[in-house]
């Protein structure tokens, strides 16, 4: 198991744990009701072709992020095995 | 991610709201999160042709129709599609104030049944503005194809509303909703919803803030829900507030001064 990163930089098909949510205020509000909270698994689905945004499946819904945005959440990266 | 405050334009969707609760024609509100075929059930109750389609934000702003079940007349609401009633958008204002300040009868919560999960979070939100709350979980057919199965008796309980699973597509399950519909707008079932307790130092700051703010906006709308936005520096449910005691009309004027 990898060390803590942000969730913009995992790569496609891969999946990840959320630990934190950095971001502050309204950004803050709208990731925690998108369901991203600590635990949460999240998976990378699919880069845009100009890089940004990056969809992601998290609890059952595909949610496209920034990566501003999705910069501010710290996850663990989860191995393939891990995913389920 | 929607629609902002700002860039629809202020107060514009308040006036809309006004249907009147009224005791002759009860006023049913539909919320869900987007893509739970909110207006699917929607247009199976009312029998109209509302658009439904698989992208965010189609209904901005809510429509109405009415459906006549046992001699009675009902007037339905489809509030847009949120995942949250935290209002950063101008759905989500359009959602929260139509239950909060429009007070509907009932609120219908729809809810998907294959990812209920993030779909609780607005359910729970609901719950802490209104009483009157059904949970609607819709989508069954599609729940049971992919094995999932839901207890909905065990949900109610631990929610403490009725809930009622359909399948809006083939029809399955309206009829019963329309009866609890009509068990809660009458009384016959008073739901009793499972509120969130939240940390000692914050149910006593709602302990102290809540007596004040029952005697500004009287017992029409939950204090305690309104001490927690405003405990959560919420502007913007102040704005409507303001609006609500004030019966609109001036302070309106003085905000498009403002503006």
């Amino acid at each position: 198991m990898a060390g803590k990163t942000t969730l913009n930089n995992l790569p496609s098909g891969s999946f990840a744990l959320v630990t934190e949510v950095l971001a502050e205020g309204l950004i803050r509000r709208r990731l925690l009701d998108l369901g991203l909270v600590p635990g949460t698994r999240v998976e990378v689905v699919r880069r845009s072709p100009a890089g940004d945004p990056t969809a992601f499946n998290i609890r059952g819904a595909i949610i496209a992020l920034r990566k501003e945005v999705a910069g501010q959440v710290l996850v663990s990266p989860l191995g393939d095995e891990a995913a389920g | 991610m929607g629609l902002t405050y700002q860039s629809t334009g202020k107060l514009a969707t308040r006036e809309i709201f006004n249907v009147p609760a009224s005791i002759r024609q009860p006023v049913v509100a539909l919320a869900g999160n987007p893509n739970t075929g909110k207006s699917t059930v929607f247009n199976a109750l009312t029998g109209l042709r509302q658009h439904t389609g698989n992208w965010p934000g189609k209904t901005v702003l809510q429509a109405k129709g009415s459906y006549i079940h046992d001699g009675r007349k009902y007037t339905l609401v489809d509030l847009p599609g949120t995942y949250s009633l935290l209002a950063n958008s101008v759905e989500e204002e359009v959602a929260r104030d139509f239950i909060c300040f429009a007070r509907p009868d009932a609120t219908v919560t729809v809810v998907d049944a294959t990812c209920l999960e993030r779909n609780l979070n607005l359910v729970l939100q609901v719950m802490e503005i209104t009483d009157k709350v059904i949970v609607c979980v819709n989508l069954i057919d599609e729940a049971r194809r992919k094995n999932i199965r839901i207890d909905s008796d065990k949900l109610s309980e631990r929610l403490g509303v009725p809930v009622v699973t359909t399948a809006a597509r083939s029809g399955e399950g309206l009829s019963r909703l329309l009866d609890v519909i009509s068990d809660v707008v009458f009384g016959r079932v008073q739901p009793k919803p499972r509120l969130v307790r939240y940390t000692p130092e914050v149910e006593e700051a709602i302990a102290r803030l809540e007596p004040g703010i029952r005697a500004l906006v009287g017992g029409e709308i939950n204090a305690r829900w309104v001490a927690l936005r405003l405990l959560d520096g919420d502007i913007k449910l102040g704005h409507s507030l303001e609006i609500f005691c004030n019966r609109r009309e001036p302070v309106r004027a003085a905000r498009e001064v403002l503006v």
